[in-house]
């Protein structure tokens, strides 16, 4: 209901238009990355999904900011169900282990959403990738992704600002990828990159 | 009425379509005349429930409108609290002023305060490369979306000797802008040859042009016993509402080709957005409301 309710107000506020190069998406385990500019991102992203597919989409998000007053904690355990993770592990071990947890917390049903270039910005580049979606593709063989383009969030909300302008935005969905057997973490993840940066020129 | 036959029309055309350019202008129309459905209810809805409706209803398509122009209007981060003032402030308090009938500052607020308010706003943000550029879009936004329009629910605030159905010369404004948009469309279709201002706009031609201002005009006059004025009035308002509302069809297309449209005007399927619905209304209403003051109020 109140996921239904979110879901809604997301959608009006963003005046998303929702556009797939590919089928649309179904229920099967996927991994959806954007780019990230905004608070906004990810809620309307997840608003974007047909609903049926919505209940097995969790986000992953910082431990730091949703662990933050009791609002945030409940969204974010009981309406998203996200996967909450230390930002700025030091350790090689620790990286390990949050790869693992992540991989553990999808079993074999749940998608999920991130955002590899780990931060917000400003909106005219997209920063390079972190390495979270290269370990977790060699932990899950054969695991798909989607690119998605998220268009116009960063003028909607931009980073450091608290209300929204309610501008029109769209949500691009691109081609389904995978990373091939043996191949190179910069270059899968360049190409990754890549395909998020195509979307954006349409 | 008009409706059901203009239905019935795009029905038959869609079946007998043969060629591929045919099947997309009769889908056009048909997609056209689906929007004109939905128009008409939420308009009977509203002058139903007398002012309040009109004025929430105009106070919507304002910030749909004002959203449209802000996505394809350049603004910058910076611009961010000033366009939070025009949609939550400057909107709301436009409509309110109608509602409570103050004339003097609703025909002030936004070319003055409002002008004044962005500017300053846009100085507190702090950025000052293309300021003016920036300062000038938003108003300009708010002038068209926000000013213009709410010119046309203002009509029930006029008191006219001896007419108190003002809801009536709100739907005469509209019906006859809206209808001679379709004319010009439709005798364009039929018999344009000679572009107004092909850079601008190729649809638009002097014979559509001519068509569509003369028959909207007749159908104005036609309508003349819902509203204060005598026919030859009617008519000539009907004129003064059509060729306003003409040269705003041509402005507002001029800033969607400056700003290459075709990225956002995907954004809403079929049959455009908003503003290309209400971009005539936009200069017809301000045009309608001051002639119909002067002449016609004490």
């Amino acid at each position: 209901m109140i996921a239904g309710l979110i879901a809604s107000a997301a959608r009006l506020v963003s005046g998303a238009s929702v556009f797939y190069r590919d089928e649309p998406p179904d229920e099967r385990q996927r991994v959806y990355f954007a780019n990230h500019t905004s608070h906004l991102d990810f809620v309307v992203l997840w608003s974007a999904l047909p609903g049926n597919v919505r209940q097995f989409v969790r986000p992953v998000a910082a431990r730091d900011y949703w662990e933050k007053g009791a609002l945030r904690r409940y969204l974010s355990e009981k309406v998203f169900r996200a996967i909450l993770i230390d930002r700025g592990v030091g350790s090689v071990a620790d990286a390990r282990g949050t790869i693992d947890r992540l991989a553990a917390e999808m079993e074999n049903r749940y998608s999920i959403i991130v955002f590899p270039e780990g931060t917000r910005g400003s909106g005219e580049e997209i920063a390079p990738f972190k390495s979270g979606l290269y370990h977790l593709c060699r932990e899950k063989p054969g695991l798909e992704l989607v690119p998605v383009w998220l268009d116009n969030m960063n003028r909607i909300l931009p980073k450091g600002e608290l209300l929204p302008v309610p501008m029109l935005s769209r949500v691009i969905f691109g081609r389904r990828m995978a990373m091939e057997h043996g191949e190179p973490k910069p270059a899968f993840l360049e190409r990754a990159r890549a395909a998020i940066r195509e979307l954006r020129g349409l | 009425m008009l409706l059901v036959v203009a239905s019935g029309v795009g029905f038959v055309l869609s079946r007998r379509a043969r060629t591929e350019s045919a099947r997309a202008a009769v889908a056009n129309l048909n997609a056209r005349i689906r929007a004109w459905w939905i128009m008409v209810a939420v308009f009977a809805i509203a002058v139903w429930t007398g002012g309040i409706g009109s004025i929430v209803l105009f106070a919507l398509m304002s910030l749909l409108a004002l959203r449209e122009f802000v996505t394809l209007a350049p603004t910058h981060r910076e611009d961010h609290r000033t366009l939070l003032w025009a949609f939550f402030a400057v909107t709301p308090l436009q409509y309110y002023l109608i509602g409570i009938r103050w004339y003097g500052l609703f025909a002030i607020m936004i070319p003055v305060y409002a002008f004044v308010l962005v500017a300053v706003s846009n100085v507190i943000a702090g950025r000052t490369d293309r300021f003016l550029e920036r300062t000038a879009t938003i108003h300009w936004g708010l002038m068209v979306c926000v000013y213009c329009v709410s010119h046309a629910p203002a009509l029930l605030m006029l008191d006219i000797p001896g007419y108190r159905t003002n809801a009536k010369l709100l739907v005469f404004l509209v019906l006859v802008v809206q209808i001679s948009d379709v004319l010009q469309y439709v005798f364009g279709k039929l018999f344009g040859k000679h572009p107004v201002a092909p850079v601008i706009s190729p649809n638009k031609t002097w014979e559509g042009f001519g068509g569509g201002v003369l028959t909207a005009s007749l159908v104005g006059t036609a309508i003349w016993w819902a509203t204060p004025f005598t026919p030859v009035q009617a008519f000539a308002l009907s004129v003064a509402i059509t060729l306003a509302g003409f040269a705003g069809g041509l402005v507002m297309s001029a800033i969607k080709r400056d700003r290459g449209v075709k990225d956002y005007g995907a954004l809403i399927a079929g049959h455009g957005g908003m503003l290309d619905r209400i971009d005539s209304l936009c200069f017809a209403a301000p045009v309608f409301f001051h002639l119909t003051r002067y002449y016609f109020t004490p």
